[in-house]
């Protein structure tokens, strides 16, 4: 792997971060200290990282309710991130957005978003204010599978094109559309990057368990964004190890389909390859397990000791 | 001072914002090169160009959302939504994510823009193209919505909406842009939530908005022949909604009644009714009288159109019925 030590390090423990805080909040979940809706990330942790690690700090990011991945990829605060699901006031939006809807803007974190596409219009925006403006930053605009029989992502993706808009349009593939198997909802069939063309939009599929794959997709991509050339369609293929939201019983799956995608667990493998060639050491990655472990710990205790939102809270931030 | 038509008062308002703020920019379907649907936007691309008036796709969505997308980046878009009728296609854009963003975000976002759109029937254009929806959106926290009636506040109320720091619903009749009117050249603003009495009376109040003003003024004006002598109220802003003018009038006159060109059941009509008998009933002589508009799809043919829209007489008769005078 074209990585070298410290590159592999972040990699990792980022990943690693997303995989326990997920487990933390399921448990939290099933506690009963979250509440509403839970999406969780597991399994798909490789996108969010190799994405948003090849990305500027100046960059926006908006993406769909799946979001907790993506929030912690971007470097919004854990505690921050776990204080918004128990719904407390020192939360990412003051326990007023919740699960599906962190927001960090100090961090061009620009939104989970709990419409399916209806993130993707407003990407167009946030990349229409950087043309207008005469920038050369980039969107990066998540979605899933779910999201592209929508006039949302079909509007959107001609109007990125016509307009030749800094975007990077990053389909998470993970075959389902909460419970119903992307063979059956579309007539394309799985292979969504090959609609891009319909638009002009340059596309590639890649291999969404492979963070470094990933990484190195984006790292051209935003060339070309950059340049002024217009947006670029990346379909990341992966799969939610668990189920849709802590509500999905799964009974549209075998759980042989999970194990055989979890033979292919983007952290184990990232894990395993680093080791051989030499990237990480077991001593580090110990180190990053006790790391990361106190992480999600110190953000638990921070959000539990948080308070909850005053009724004052109620009627602010409705309108300016 | 000068008399303009409504149609130029809503063009000064955006060739102004065009001239003193750089975020300000225009998007719509037809604003540019075809000059405007409405001709509101007539010589703006020869002006200020492509980048700032843009002609979009028929993509009503993605226009919409695409404005949401630049004012959460900090521009101030203003976009034309031909119709009304038209906007249904971005309603997820205006309710699930203009009008929500500042709260869920607690504050961390600002939608700050203008939907600027034609209301109203009246022209035969059928049911599709004929409706008055500006209500619908006048229950959502989050935005506001602004109708107004004449030239002058025309102006005023586009300023206030351009300036404001969330995203407004802007509703411009089809049947008032040739209304003329004095506008200052002096600079003003109206500020939303700020109803006007457009003619002071003693004897009944008619409260109504948009082209429901120049048809309560009409009825004010065969009531005064009647010796009935009706204080005509234009509300100007949907959302917010100034109550305490409506109230004092009504505490005045005794009698009201609420002029809405949408359909009864719903309609924003309804909403100004109730909130006059839960905060003055005992001024009240009788109930809250309501002319709207008739509980059908717009028909095409005139006639029959005419007849479902409010109008003088019913707002004369409807006076007779409750208070007999």
């Amino acid at each position: 792997m074209d990585l070298d030590n410290s590159q592999a390090v972040q990699l990792y423990e980022k990943m690693l971060l997303i995989r326990r805080f997920e487990e933390q909040s399921g448990r939290l979940y099933m506690q009963g200290k979250i509440n509403g809706f839970l999406h969780l990330y597991i399994g798909e942790e490789a996108i969010a990282v190799g994405a948003i690690s090849s990305l500027r700090d100046d960059d926006y990011i908006i993406t769909h309710y799946r979001d907790h991945g993506h929030a912690l990829a971007r470097g919004v605060h854990p505690n921050l991130i776990m204080a918004e699901l128990m719904g407390k006031v020192t939360g990412t939006s003051g326990g007023k957005g919740g699960s599906m809807h962190i927001f960090d803007v100090s961090k061009g974190f620009m939104g989970g978003h709990a419409i399916v596409g209806g993130q993707m219009p407003l990407a167009a925006g946030l990349a229409l204010a950087i043309k207008y403006r005469g920038e050369d930053r980039a969107v990066l605009c998540v979605f899933g599978d779910g999201a592209v029989n929508e006039g949302s992502f079909h509007e959107t993706m001609n109007l990125a094109s016509l307009w030749k808009l800094p975007i990077i349009f990053l389909l998470e593939n993970n075959l389902y559309g909460m419970g119903t198997h992307i063979e059956r909802t579309r007539a394309g069939g799985k292979d969504i990057y090959l609609n891009a063309d319909a638009y002009k939009i340059p596309a590639a599929q890649i291999d969404g368990m492979d963070v470094v794959a990933v990484r190195d997709s984006f790292t051209e991509a935003l060339e070309r964004i950059r340049a002024g050339e217009g947006p670029v369609f990346l379909e990341a293929m992966t799969y939610r190890f668990v189920g849709h939201s802590l509500q999905d019983p799964q009974s549209y799956r075998e759980s042989a389909e999970v194990d055989q995608w979890r033979i292919r667990d983007p952290i184990d493998t990232f894990r395993e390859a680093s080791f051989v060639d030499g990237l990480l050491d077991d001593g580090q990655i110990t180190r990053i397990g006790e790391r990361v472990d106190a992480a999600i710990s110190e953000a638990i205790a921070f959000a539990e000791q948080s308070d909850e939102p005053g009724p004052e809270a109620l009627f602010e931030n409705v309108e300016g | 001072m000068g008399e303009i038509t409504l149609r130029d008062a809503v063009t000064r308002g955006l060739t102004e914002a065009l001239d003193t703020d750089e975020r300000v920019f225009l998007m719509g379907e037809d604003i540019g090169s075809y000059q405007g649907p409405y001709a509101v936007t007539k010589g703006l691309l020869e002006k200020y160009g492509h980048e700032r008036i843009k002609d979009t796709p028929i993509s009503e969505g993605v226009v919409v959302g695409a404005a949401v997308g630049a004012a959460m980046a900090g521009l101030r878009p203003i976009v034309e939504i031909m119709t009304i009728n038209f906007l249904l296609l971005a309603m997820d854009m205006v309710v699930n994510h203009a009008a929500k963003l500042r709260y869920m975000s607690n504050g961390q976002i600002q939608v700050p823009m203008v939907i600027r759109t034609v209301t109203g029937g009246g022209a035969q254009l059928g049911a599709t193209h004929s409706q008055s929806l500006e209500g619908w959106f006048a229950s959502v926290p989050g935005l506001k919505v602004a109708a107004p009636s004449d030239p002058y506040d025309a102006l005023g109320l586009l300023r206030t909406a351009i300036a404001d720091e969330d995203p407004v619903i802007f509703a411009e009749h089809a049947r008032l842009y040739q209304v003329r009117g004095d506008v200052p050249d002096d600079y003003y603003a109206i500020p939303f939530g700020q109803a006007k009495v457009k003619r002071a009376g003693d004897d009944v109040t008619l409260v109504a908005y948009s082209r429901g003003v120049h048809t309560a003024l009409e009825a004010a004006a065969i009531l005064e022949k009647k010796g009935v002598d009706a204080e005509v109220i234009d509300l100007r802003t949907l959302r917010p909604l100034d109550t305490a003018t409506v109230l004092a009038s009504v505490e005045k006159t005794n009698r009201v009644i609420v002029v809405d060109e949408a359909w009864r059941s719903g309609g924003f009509g309804a909403e100004v009714a109730s909130m006059i008998q839960e905060n003055a009933f005992d001024s009240l002589d009788g109930p809250v009288g309501r002319v709207a508009g008739l509980e059908v799809p717009a028909p095409y043919n005139g006639t029959l159109e005419a007849s479902a829209l409010p109008d003088a007489s019913q707002i004369v008769s409807t006076i007779e019925d409750i208070f007999g005078i």
